[in-house]
């Protein structure tokens, strides 16, 4: 298989309806490139993450690129949002600051960041407040008729 | 059914005891707190996955049986303080929502 | 069992898809939070939820669930979003039921919890 990029942006628009609709363009840009179903579901479960909280706390939303190649998948994650304080904290189960609201609406329980990292074999954020945030994340293909 | 027997009967962790004599007339599933308000009624079990700290007034001006946490989810501890401190009771299973709910539903209907 | 088995025995009806009624799904989840859906690991033929927001749907298509059931006779507000999971070939059903009892009434019929075989291989 050829080396293939994907790039995508995520608008921040205020309003959590549109929250998806990318990372389900992305899993079926995936399925479409001939990518095995298990790796699929885990860059669409990282982007999921990814933009929901490019849309929950950035002002104007960022990119994501996917990089497709025979080994693995790398997933770029970009934005210039008001960036994160304390990275380890941020990076804890349970750990959020996500309001009332937001739990209400299924979101907000403090698994994002790590589930991300969680579903990736490489996993790496860096974060500057006032900023933004980068996410650099590697899955590995598994082929399923392998092993 | 007490609530001591379904903790004993599932196997629960008592993290606030709450009342344990009280009796649980059934059970209430969800993980948003409007729909408990809602829905759930008097004597009702609560359980959910749902962590955040105002579960505890829900659960008291409902006037719920208990607060079950599934899948091992274990609350701050000022989730605890705040259920000790308001009488209510509070556990966790390590079972997922979909097995606990089938497992008290079964209990509660006399097939358990 | 069936999805139409699922149907009746919690009183539900189809949204879409009903020509899918005798497709057959063991293993079922129960969640409102959507991040507790995307945290999962095994794979679930069927969601049960309570959240009936647009991006539940989105979060059916990504971990591969081919069912949601929605309970207290929620439902999704909008034409497209059913139109949508169709297209993605996600059955949509809705219950009057509360959580509780549809969980209830599946698992003792012998539906399996998704969550419950993590080591099981498929």
């Amino acid at each position: 298989m050829e080396r293939r990029v994907f790039a995508y942006s995520v608008v921040s628009t205020g309003s959590f309806d549109d929250v998806g609709v990318v990372s389900t363009e992305i899993k079926r840009d995936l399925e479409e490139a001939g990518v095995e179903r298990e790796t699929v579901r885990r860059v669409a479960v990282i982007c999921f993450e990814a933009e929901m909280n490019l849309a929950l706390y950035t002002e104007r939303g960022g990119n994501i690129e996917v990089v497709v190649e025979p080994e693995k998948v790398v997933i770029y994650v970009e934005d210039d949002g008001p960036g994160i304080e304390d990275v380890e904290k941020a990076m804890q189960p349970g750990y959020s600051t996500a309001p009332l609201w937001v739990h209400e609406l299924g979101f907000g329980a403090g698994m994002g960041l790590p589930n991300m990292k969680e579903n990736s074999d490489f996993f790496e954020l860096t974060s500057e407040v006032g900023k933004g945030t980068k996410i650099h994340s590697v899955v590995f293909r598994r082929r399923e008729n392998a092993a | 059914m007490r609530l001591k027997e379904v903790v004993e009967r599932l196997g629960l962790e008592v993290l606030a005891q709450g009342d344990p004599d009280k009796e649980v007339n059934w059970a209430y599933t969800s993980d948003l707190l409007s729909d408990v308000m809602a829905g759930a009624q008097p004597g009702d079990l609560w359980l959910t996955i749902q962590r955040h700290m105002n579960i505890v007034a829900v659960a008291k001006l409902r006037d719920l049986a208990g607060v079950v946490l599934a899948k091992g989810i274990k609350p701050a501890q000022e989730v605890v303080g705040k259920a000790q401190e308001e009488g209510v009771a509070l556990m966790v299973s390590d079972r997922p929502l979909f097995e606990l709910c089938g497992e008290l539903y079964q209990l509660l209907r006399g097939r358990g | 069992m069936t999805l139409e088995e699922v149907a009746q025995t919690v009183e539900a009806e189809f949204l879409n898809l009903q020509e899918r009624a005798d497709e057959e799904v063991r293993t079922a989840c129960a969640a409102d939070l959507l991040s507790d859906v995307l945290a999962m690991r095994g794979e679930a033929a069927l969601l049960i939820t309570g959240e009936a927001a647009p991006q539940v749907v989105r979060v059916a298509d990504v971990m591969n669930i081919r069912a949601i059931l929605y309970v207290r006779g929620k439902r999704p507000q909008k034409k497209d979003i059913v139109k949508w999971a169709t297209q993605r070939g996600i059955v949509l059903l809705s219950t009057p039921l509360p959580t509780f009892e549809v969980c209830g009434r599946l698992y003792t019929r012998g539906m399996r919890c998704s969550e419950c075989f993590e080591n099981e291989a498929d």
